[in-house]
């Protein structure tokens, strides 16, 4: 484990924390919210000693870790951009044109998907329902949902991105 | 226009917190169920005939009776929210804008079933609700609601929020189970059933957001009065969450005693098919029940409308009906083209299959493929009974439901609409040119034209 790894002492803080809403012994159900932690921490990603670290703190063998990072579509395997464009395509979105708003971003920042912009200010990744089908197309960044988009309101929030001035969590 | 229980005050500014939600006469249901036993609250819900709202529709009443209560051994509930049916979105909805509803709905059943530990897990991409829940969590505590000795009763309980990672897969109970003790969502094997040996091997129950909100209404009208809501087996209201082709999206309280024809086409809810074209099929219980064309839907096969509830909508089993699900309905217009929106429904299941069962690992992926190739016109006859056969393996075949789930929207796709897969094949050149195959489509929907 790298000695450079660890959780500032407010999120250390929130981890303890976390554990204690289970039942002694039962600390690996802290898993998942630990590791939505670490992501937001240590840049939006897990590498594997970020995992590491997370399997010592709840003390468990790290290949716990690993197979449930692994398992879990919202947790990033590899690097990504400032901004991480989850843009939902199935079923009602695609009914509500998901597909144009998702080539429109494909055009305009010159990526495929999963891949990030070479500025490393976007990753576009397409995502199957999010739980936004009355409200589609629609696309998440970080902490919030943008629904009833329009090739100008992305447009708009990509702008944004660039000022800094979208809200990530 | 029908009766509200569960959206009677969301219009209100502030009922989101507690003060606002509690001069509502928030929480005098719960007050009301801890002068009573257990017992009696349980024979309330059975009374009711509550079903639960996640899709499965068993009666709620009847699975909490079947939780084992060994001694010494904690229970627990947990509550599913981990919504991620397409199609689906009526429990956000709940969480966002009620959430001191489904706290009382859960400090109620909490009390029931003896849990002093309850949990909500809740999918991990409505990252902002979470924050919502503790709030009202906490503020349930300071009021004396959630805690130790709750109103004097002696009875204690505390709610916690867990986040999931993004896996369709947790919203089967088991794998929800597995995944909140910190593990891969892969469903287990039952029996044992989680009544029995459920979260840590104690017994659980596993509750969907809207079922446990239901409780608070029941608890404060009488189960009595709540089975006197609805028609039939299909009592008391339900949440709809409305989407598609529709001037009006959004999510619809509806008693069940409507027609789907009204659902659809008047101004309370839907408010007709958008842009004035015409309805061509819908799926009215979130994308894995059947689709089915105009006609079916909103006349069954003896021609009677056709309603909004648990029975008229499974009327004729799958081979003409399709059933109510967790009621998110999907609505389809004339340019829709079933075999491109068959084909994202399958990219989705091959997406969420956990990987666990052969048949749904491959199978998912497989009929992914074909249906991708005869979307693009590259297909061939062949393909769509090579389709309808990799769907009947996968169905009854796997661990659990998600095999028939992203079976059963394929089989639904091919029986109503075989003539637009046919069109695919014929003209492959059109295909990869038109996203529709219904150039070719000629439902005179006569229900539809009635209306208008």
């Amino acid at each position: 484990m790298s000695e450079t790894i660890a959780f500032k002492p407010e999120s250390l803080e929130q981890v303890h924390k976390i554990i204690t809403r289970y039942p002694e012994g039962r600390q690996k159900s802290a898993l998942l919210p630990v590791l939505h932690l670490a992501q937001k921490e240590f840049g939006g990603w897990l590498d594997v000693p970020v995992m590491d670290y997370v399997a010592e703190l709840l003390s468990i063998k790290p290949i716990e870790v690993y197979e449930v990072a692994t398992f879990y579509t919202m947790f990033n395997m590899k690097p990504v951009g400032k901004y991480v464009l989850e843009v939902c395509r199935t079923g009602p979105c695609m009914v509500c044109g998901s597909e144009k708003i998702l080539d429109h971003i494909r055009t305009k920042l010159n990526i495929k998907d999963g891949e990030t912009t070479e500025d490393g200010m976007f990753t576009l990744k397409p995502a199957e329902c999010l739980g936004a089908c009355g409200y589609a197309p629609m696309l998440q960044l970080g902490k919030f949902f943008h629904e009833n988009l329009t090739i100008e309101k992305v447009d708009e929030i990509l702008d944004l991105c660039r000022q800094g001035q979208v809200a990530l969590d | 226009m029908s009766k509200k229980l569960l959206l009677k005050d969301a219009h209100i500014e502030g009922i989101r917190y507690f003060e606002t939600y509690r001069k509502q006469g928030g929480y005098t249901a719960a007050e009301k169920a801890l002068k009573m036993t257990p017992e009696e609250i349980l024979e309330e819900v059975k009374t009711s005939g509550l079903r639960g709202r996640g899709g499965a529709g068993f009666p709620t009443g009847m699975k909490w009776s079947f939780l084992a209560k060994p001694e010494g051994v904690p229970r627990h509930l947990v509550v599913n929210a981990d919504e991620s049916e397409p199609g689906t979105f009526k429990d956000r909805y709940l969480m966002e804008y009620l959430p001191h509803l489904l706290i009382e709905g859960m400090l109620i059943s909490s009390f029931v079933l003896g849990s002093n530990v309850s949990y909500i897990y809740i999918r991990g991409e409505y990252s902002w609700i979470p924050d919502i829940l503790e709030e009202a969590i906490e503020e349930a505590k300071a009021a004396g609601f959630l805690g130790k000795n709750i109103l004097g009763t002696g009875f204690d309980c505390e709610i916690y929020v867990q986040r999931g990672g993004g896996a369709y897969i947790c919203g089967e109970e088991t794998a929800l189970l597995e995944s909140l003790e910190g593990k891969r969502g892969n469903p287990r094997l039952k029996p044992p059933f989680p009544a029995v040996k459920g979260l840590w091997e104690r017994p659980t129950v596993v509750n969907n957001v809207e079922s446990i909100a239901a409780i608070v209404p029941i608890i404060d009208i009488t189960g009595a009065e709540y089975a006197k809501i609805g028609v039939g087996r299909s009592t008391g209201t339900k949440l709809i969450s409305a989407c598609g082709n529709i001037n009006k999206p959004g999510v619809y309280e509806i008693d069940m005693t409507i027609t789907v024809e009204e659902f659809i086409y008047s101004d309370e809810y839907c408010g007709g098919i958008k842009d004035g074209k015409k309805l061509k099929a819908c799926i009215p219980g979130g994308s894995s029940v059947p689709i089915v064309p105009a006609n079916l839907l909103l006349r069954t096969v003896n021609g009677e409308p056709r309603y909004m509830n648990y029975e008229s909508l499974a009327d004729g089993g799958f081979a003409t009906g399709t059933m109510m699900g967790s009621g998110g309905f999907i609505v389809l217009d004339e340019d829709q083209c079933i075999v491109e929106h068959t084909m994202t429904l399958a990219r989705f299941y091959h997406h969420e299959s956990c990987g666990q069962c052969t048949p749904c690992r491959e199978g998912t992926g497989w009929m992914h493929k074909i249906l991708k190739k005869i979307e693009k016109g590259e297909g061939k006859m062949e393909d769509i009974d090579l389709l309808w056969d990799i769907q009947r393996k996968i169905e009854g075949n796997t661990i659990c439901p998600l095999g028939d789930a992203a079976a059963w929207p394929v089989a639904a796709a091919i029986r109503h609409f075989r003539d637009e897969f046919e069109w695919h094949v014929k003209n492959p050149e059109l295909s990869q040119t038109q996203n529709y195959g219904l150039a070719h489509y000629a439902d005179p929907i006569p229900a539809v034209e009635n209306n208008a």
